[in-house]
């Protein structure tokens, strides 16, 4: 059969069972939009190309699918450059399909020609650049291949407008010839039963549980292993939601904003078991203190995470579910009851300082809102969020019992994540409730995708919390450089007109009393929806582990004394 | 202290700038790189040497960090294994016929080859490992060396021994049983 290479793109993404994709014409890739409309395949145009990237990543964690974002060449792919480097720093797996100049023009700085392959190198798991028609098959194949296995990623394909237009016989392969990526999916029982060995000696145990604990699908095995030998489970900002927070071995959220009895956990404990995680600086603190007394298994998938930041003694390379599969039945059952009371202790101590006991003083707290979001949806909604305090807030308080609704930007970090990654979830999940929590910064970033999301109808819900400042830019500036403040103080919109503007309902709420009310009337207005809330403004994310210090040398919330 | 890699890679255009971009990104430091084809048309064959501070830890880091690119089919290690390291070297030499004999000389000692001759130059051609190239400008220097230009270091190991393979399930490769035929059409 022969095709036109926009047609064998489509022909590829159809094999791959793509239904949505997420994207934005112009010369460099009409060829394949022309294609486009011959093929049962949802197109969501987007406003900007990062927020494209974004929908793409929000649906691909949510769904457990590749995500699919398109874009021109120039302009148009280097707007994507946030968006992959988002997935790549997080592993998620998305394809990016961008135009280039025609081939014989390529180095002669034609008209919207960038080196996108070039630019892309350093933040994808692998690229190409396709020149000719009878490469377009074969190159998806691998893309898609590449993106979902092993740890997975972005990958970038950048399709030459003349190989767009040519035409060739199309064969769809039915496997991939890749000699040089053969990822490791299983340890040898050699290195499990020196694991097996340290489990058997370990007195105060726990798991870290990373982002490849949901990547691997290995939420089952987690549970099973965990209550079998009765070691607590902590977990990454990515983490969340694989180990039921209601659990009574969960200890929550480690690292720089953890709960001060993860980290106090993880700081004397004997034994690290780190599941699908890679010890970022966010989560370790000073490597120099870390875990002192630790022995530390590793399961990880990338070989180059072991050892990276943190020596370990058991380096288990493979999926965490397969892995873990492995070792239950070589394990014995243990109870670890003292360590367990040692770190109830200081789980009592902590909620004596949590702010969610406290009274009502008339301002609103955000994570007050967070608490009241998560009664409101009985803690099930899908929630992203930007990054910042509210992403912190929101990883402590929306506490989560199920899998894959924790949609946020950990290791890039990228504001502007919050409202575009919740309308790519809700093309994942109409079914299902989803909250986007922003605050005022980062929500301005991609504030256009709110048209985006009228134009789809996505049943997203948009909380913003406003205080009128970069707020842990400013939390920072007031604990570590004498509060003096520069460049935080932010005039912000009149959200509730700006999003009426976009035909998006909206309601400002400025006080405690209001909160469940607008709540309610969110959920049940169809179709997205905008709630501004007027947040107390100098509020400050605890605990907090300085960075550069040691995770147990965390700053606490003062104890609040009783008017 | 300098460490020696063997890695195949795809004969593909882009690879070794994604190989040498590695490096960088991950903040190595490459003494030198050669590259070059190998027997099979479709694979090619570095030799990295890359400055290694910390030992065999940094070494696990590249070999692993090398696996990740996608166009990496094998990596070995081979500072600690007995092996065969050349460089090939040429330097012109500023010289007046009447001290000719001189640079002839030294040329012979280290079984080196003039392979130009100007008027008031030559053109030395000397292969063999780093140490003995830097012996030979040590001595041309006074003489005066106008340019040098040196390949970089190549490397293979001696016998049937392969270098130290550290990735998990590659210890027992060896180097006949990398997976190289599958590439050719």
């Amino acid at each position: 059969m022969k095709l036109k290479g926009a047609e064998i793109v489509w022909e590829c993404l159809m094999r791959e069972g793509v239904e949505v994709v997420f994207g934005y014409p112009g010369g460099a890739n009409m060829p394949i939009y022309d294609a486009m409309l011959n093929y049962p395949v949802h197109h969501v145009l987007v406003r900007h190309e990062q927020g494209g990237a974004h929908m793409a990543d929000g649906y691909a964690r949510v769904s457990g699918k590749v995500g699919v974002a398109m874009a021109t060449s120039g302009p148009g792919a280097t707007n994507l450059v946030t968006g992959i480097a988002t997935a790549m720093m997080d592993s998620v797996p998305v394809v990016f399909i961008t135009g280039q100049v025609a081939a014989h023009l390529i180095g002669g700085d034609a008209f919207q020609e960038t080196d996108v392959t070039g630019i892309t190198l350093p933040i994808t798991k692998h690229n190409y650049l396709v020149t000719r028609a009878d490469q377009i098959a074969e190159t998806i194949c691998e893309a898609f291949y590449i993106a979902r296995s092993g740890r997975p990623g972005p990958v970038l394909v950048d399709i030459c407008k003349n190989a767009q237009v040519e035409s060739c016989e199309f064969v769809y392969p039915e496997e991939v010839k890749l000699p040089g990526y053969q990822p490791v999916t299983r340890s040898p029982r050699s290195l499990l039963d020196e694991a097996v060995a340290l489990i058997e000696k370990a007195k105060k145990p726990v798991i870290l549980c990373g982002h490849g604990v949901l990547m691997s699908k290995a939420e089952e095995e987690l549970m099973q292993f965990a209550v079998k030998t009765q070691t607590p489970v902590t977990s990454t900002l990515l983490g969340l939601g694989a180990f039921p927070a209601s659990h009574p071995l969960s200890l929550g959220m480690m690292g720089m904003h953890g709960e001060a009895y993860a980290n106090n956990a993880i700081q004397n404990s004997d034994l690290i078991l780190a599941f699908g995680m890679r010890f970022d600086d966010r989560v370790t603190g000073t490597l120099k203190t870390y875990a002192p007394k630790a022995k530390k298994i590793h399961i990880e998938i990338d070989p180059s995470e072991v050892h990276k930041n943190v020596f370990v003694d058991v380096p288990l390379v493979g999926d965490v579910k397969t892995v873990v599969s492995d070792l239950i039945p070589l394990v014995d059952e243990y109870d670890h009851d003292e360590w367990l009371e040692e770190i109830n202790n200081w789980k009592n101590e902590a909620d004596s300082r949590s702010i969610m006991n406290w009274e009502d003083d008339g301002k609103l707290y955000v994570a007050h809102l967070i608490g009241d979001i998560w009664k409101a949806t009985g803690g099930g909604a899908i929630v992203t969020t930007d990054v910042g305090q509210h992403q912190m807030w929101t990883a402590q308080y929306y506490q989560l019992d199920k899998p894959n609704r924790w949609i946020t930007s950990g290791g890039a970090g990228t504001m502007g994540f919050g409202l575009p990654s919740a309308i790519g979830a809700w093309f994942a999940a109409k079914d299902q409730e989803i909250w986007a929590i922003a605050g005022d910064g980062g929500f301005q970033m991609t504030a256009a995708e709110l048209t985006t999301a009228v134009q789809e109808g996505a049943n997203v819900k948009i909380a913003i919390m406003n205080n009128n400042f970069l707020g842990m830019v400013r939390q920072w500036q007031e604990f570590f450089f004498e509060k003096r403040y520069s460049a935080v103080n932010m005039l912000t919109p009149d959200f509730v007109k700006l999003a009426e503007a976009h035909g998006v309902p909206a309601r400002l709420v400025t006080k405690r009393e209001e909160v469940g009310e607008a709540i309610a009337w969110a959920r049940k207005t169809r179709g997205p929806v905008v709630l501004e809330f007027r947040v107390e403004q100098e509020d400050a994310v605890y605990p907090m582990v300085p960075a550069g210090s040691a995770l147990h040398e965390m700053i606490r919330r003062p104890v609040k004394q009783a008017a | 202290m300098n460490y020696t890699f063997i890695a195949l890679v795809e004969n593909k255009p882009g690879v070794l700038n994604r190989v040498a971009s590695l490096f960088r990104r991950r903040n190595f430091n490459i003494e030198s790189l050669a590259v070059g084809r190998t027997d099979n048309p479709d694979v090619s064959r570095m030799t990295i040497v890359v400055s290694c501070p910390n030992g065999d830890v940094d070494a696990h880091r590249i070999e692993a960090n090398l696996y990740k690119l996608v166009n990496v089919i094998d990596v070995q290690d081979v500072t600690h294994q007995p092996s065969v390291t050349r460089d090939l070297a040429l330097i012109k030499v500023k010289v007046a016929p009447d001290r000719r004999a001189e640079v002839n000389g030294l040329a012979e000692i280290f079984r080196a080859r003039i392979v130009d001759v100007a008027p008031d130059s030559v053109i030395v051609e000397i292969t063999g490992t780093e140490d003995k190239i830097e012996g030979m400008m040590e001595l041309l220097r006074p003489i005066g060396i106008v340019e040098m230009v040196r390949t970089g270091q190549v490397a293979m190991t001696r016998g049937v021994n392969d270098g130290v393979r550290r990735m998990p399930g590659m210890s027992d490769r060896h180097y006949e049983e990398v997976p190289v035929a599958a590439m050719v059409p």
